[in-house]
């Protein structure tokens, strides 16, 4: 295997892993407030076509990205609104609101199937983007970028801010935050928005990164593995960039094996395809026998807030 | 010198209940002044509104001469009203320094921030590593980080909220010595207790609320424990009546060597436990929380099964093996601490609820049906023999006061007549009166013949109720005394136990 391919593969990877990544990102900061949302994959939804749309008509691929982090955050405050200020029970909520994102983005969609539009372009100019060597650091768009800074900054704004303690705080006991005057709900609402934001761009990722093009459900499942890397990198930013890679790298390998990739091919692509599924069932098998892992998840996580006594 | 704290006339309603009615009292500087009532008599309702968490429906509250209104915790604090809950408002995954930070309203930074708690630890001498996380430390530690959260803003008025509920002796001594030191130096103290002797020992004046009124103020120093107890319940206080010329029959429940598993990150397992009770004996066991009292509570139950059948007999029959359905066929009932959840479901109806522990003993169930006239009569009379307040058989558990449910848990287990009874914190915030009738049925069950063992934080009621007394420390049990020849020196000891030791070990000096 030549250099270039590997290259390829890599870089291949990380375009895999960027959506997974954008969307873990939102969901752990909005567990770490001590919600549920099981939403990711509804909200990447909403994200995937209002990021396609506004493509094919402006051809504004930035423009694209921000109106879809709206789309997720008004798909969010759907959820927010029932389970914060209604006190609906955060996991039926959240499993109606992929049910409604799939079929919300199926209506929109209508008529756009294998319609094409054009991918982002890689951030930096092209003499760096399109090296050779060089382009394994300088060939991505401006998405995979984000995800990796939007780690950084989650993982520095969760430990070293004090707004990050009060949101570790209210996930981890909301009736003591109210007790001493933090707004439970008021922070609920901020990091629900903020993971919606963060699914509708990792929604957008699909028509502007991988597949130029609208196709029904075109997420397939991502959103899901979002929510269990979540739990696979046991509440940390940095394992959920590892985390995300790994299954980048595995989705990837499909790619190649379906291609007829040499050795690769010897295992049956459909079992390569499920590979991230079953992946996050050993993972959570794992985590639920492993309880040093889960006594770090917010304690408060998935129950209403209901602050009379 | 203006008084520190004026409350007038302050009122507060619930839906069908009114918590605080035309409420009136004042607090001077450098004051230690008691709030005292049973539960639901207003106490906390009221300090909430001092604090800032509920406003009042009428009354003012003047600060330091000047009418104020306290719109939230926030504004409490910027007036210099601290205040350190029951139940601690500490978030157990988050560092000693974290939880400071989260309850600070000006922004310090990290590092300043630990000079000021190292100073003010060292002042008060409340020492502890202000990077250890939460979850490791022991309830009398975890208060001091109320404490230390609350004197870091320099509170003219200090609120206490039944403070020393889970402390040993000795660590209410030092608490003590705390709130001495800060009055002296002109902080008021608001304590609410319903500790008589306590009140007595430390503060100056007593203010007494009984269903939501003020009753009394008065100079605890010059009533009794007794006067100020009726005052608390507005009527006599009854005492245990114990039968005449009672002896101790033959050992009954024999414990030996039992033992549990470490099962969570931070429970306490119990190790080697040998105890013996005859039958007539009330078995106590003191303790403070989480140093095993659940475990064993668990593993006499039958929640947790031995792997010993002679680790638990009764009577000479090996129980250790068997699960909680065939323990209480042998006669061996348990009351667990948390009575809602554990001791009862609260979605169920207290009929229901008594098929869950009689339906064996009492033959509710033929053939797998549920015989729910016989539950009906039974549960009747449980309500009706222990004076539980509610509205029949069907009311549903939940929906009873606390101390209710708790008359109702222990009845159904007692009138079962048990000849082992098991119970965990009996009446852990239950009213002075209900306390006094459980207390009552445990001695008459006593006096038929069954062994009992309670296990209690609650040392004053231990030394009320029990013939025999061990201390649980670490799941380690102590050799059992007669209540009679073990001094409150001896058990204040005993309850630190090693945890003492260690604890002064850990501490980092400033």
């Amino acid at each position: 295997m030549n250099l270039d391919l590997l290259i390829a593969i890599f870089i291949t990877v990380v375009g895999a892993s960027t959506p997974i990544l954008i969307a873990a990102t939102g969901e752990l900061v909005v567990e770490k407030s001590g919600v549920l949302n099981l939403g990711v994959e509804g909200m990447m939804l909403v994200g995937a076509i209002t990021a396609f749309l506004v493509v094919f008509l402006t051809g504004q691929h930035y423009l694209a990205i921000v109106l879809a982090a709206g789309a997720g955050i008004a798909t969010s405050m759907i959820f927010g609104f029932l389970t914060l200020s209604l006190s609906a029970n955060q996991t039926a909520t959240g499993l109606a609101l992929t049910i409604f994102g799939t079929g919300f983005s199926a209506l929109a969609g209508q008529g756009y199937s294998a319609r094409p539009v054009t991918l982002l372009g890689p951030l930096f100019p092209a003499e760096l983007a399109t090296h050779p060597v060089l382009r394994i650091l300088f060939g991505y768009s401006a998405l995979v970028y984000f995800a990796l800074i939007m780690v950084v900054a989650v993982w520095w704004f969760l430990k070293k801010t004090r707004a990050g303690l009060i949101l570790r705080a209210v996930g981890e006991n909301d009736l003591s935050a109210h007790s001493i005057g933090y707004s439970v709900i008021g922070v609920r609402y901020a990091a629900v928005a903020f993971g919606g934001a963060m699914a509708g761009i990792a929604g957008a990722c699909f028509p502007l990164l991988l597949t130029p093009q609208w196709a029904e459900r075109m997420t397939a499942g991502r959103g899901w593995i979002a929510v269990a890397l979540v739990v696979f990198a046991s509440w940390r930013p940095f394992r959920l960039l590892a985390g995300a890679y790994l299954f980048g790298l595995v989705m990837t390998m499909e790619l190649y094996a379906k291609a007829g990739g040499g050795p690769l091919s010897a295992i049956p692509s459909e079992l390569w395809a499920a590979l991230p599924y079953l992946a996050t069932v050993v993972v959570l098998v794992l985590i639920s026998i492993r309880r040093d892992a889960s006594t770090n998840a917010p304690a408060c996580l998935g129950r209403p807030f209901l602050p009379s006594n | 010198m203006p008084l520190r704290l004026q409350l007038t006339g302050i009122t507060k309603r619930f839906p069908g209940v009114l918590a605080n009615d035309n409420v009136s009292f004042s607090v001077k500087p450098g004051e230690i002044h008691a709030l005292l009532g049973e539960n639901g008599a207003g106490k906390s309702t009221l300090v909430k509104m001092i604090y800032g968490i509920m406003q009042p429906d009428a009354g003012e509250i003047v600060w330091d001469g000047q009418p104020v209104v306290v719109s939230s915790p926030k504004a409490a604090r910027k007036l210099g009203i601290g205040m350190v809950f029951q139940h601690f408002s500490l978030f157990e995954a988050l560092t000693v320094l974290e939880n400071i930070a989260l309850g600070m309203d000006a922004k310090i930074p990290a590092r300043d921030l630990e000079a000021r708690i190292r100073q003010v630890m060292a002042q008060y001498g409340l020492l502890l590593d202000p990077h250890r996380t939460v979850a490791t430390l022991s309830v009398g530690e975890r208060q001091r980080i109320e404490i230390v959260r609350a004197l870091l803003l320099e509170p003219k008025l200090l609120i206490m909220d039944e403070p020393t509920s889970v402390l040993t002796p000795q660590e209410v001594e030092q608490l003590f010595d705390v709130l001495r030191r800060l009055a002296a130096q002109g902080c008021s103290i608001l304590y609410i207790s319903h500790k008589l002797h306590e009140i007595k020992a430390l503060c100056d004046t007593a203010t007494i609320l009984r269903g939501g009124r003020l009753v009394d103020t008065c100079d605890p120093k010059q009533e009794t424990s007794r006067s100020m107890a009726e005052k608390m319940i507005g009527a006599g206080l009854k005492d245990i009546v114990r039968p005449e010329g009672r002896s101790m029959g033959e050992p009954k429940l024999v414990v030996s060597r039992l033992s549990t598993a470490k099962t969570g990150h931070f429970d306490v397992p119990v190790n080697k436990v040998s105890f013996t009770v005859r039958a007539g004996e009330i078995f106590g066991i003191a303790g403070v929380a989480g140093n095993g009292q659940n475990a064993l509570l668990d593993a006499l139950s039958g929640e947790i099964r031995s792997d010993d059948a002679e680790s638990i007999t009764i009577d000479g029959f090996p129980l250790g093996l068997l699960d909680t359905t065939e323990r209480r066929k042998r006669g061996l009932c348990a009351v667990p601490e948390e009575r809602n959840g554990h001791a009862a479901v609260g979605e169920f109806s207290l009929s229901d609820n008594s098929v869950l522990t009689a339906r064996d003993r009492l033959g509710m169930v033929v053939m797998g049906l549920i015989n729910s006239g016989a539950a009906r009569t039974y549960t009747g009379k449980v309500i009706a023999e222990f004076a539980v307040k509610a509205l029949g058989p069907a009311s549903m558990a939940g929906s009873l006061s606390g101390g209710n449910l708790q008359k109702y848990i222990m009845g159904r287990e007692i009138l079962q007549k048990p000849s082992v009874l098991v119970v965990s914190q009996p009446t852990w915030g239950v009213d002075a009166g209900a306390a006094a009738a459980i207390h009552q049925a445990l001695v008459d069950l006593a006096a038929v013949g069954s062994a009992i063992v309670v296990i209690s934080q609650d040392l004053d009621e231990l030394r009320a109720l029990c013939d025999t007394l061990a201390v649980i420390n670490l799941g380690q049990l102590s050799p059992a005394k007669p209540n009679a020849e073990m001094s409150i020196e001896e058990i204040g000891l005993l309850m630190g136990g090693v945890h003492g030791a260690t604890e002064a070990h850990d501490a980092v000096p400033a």
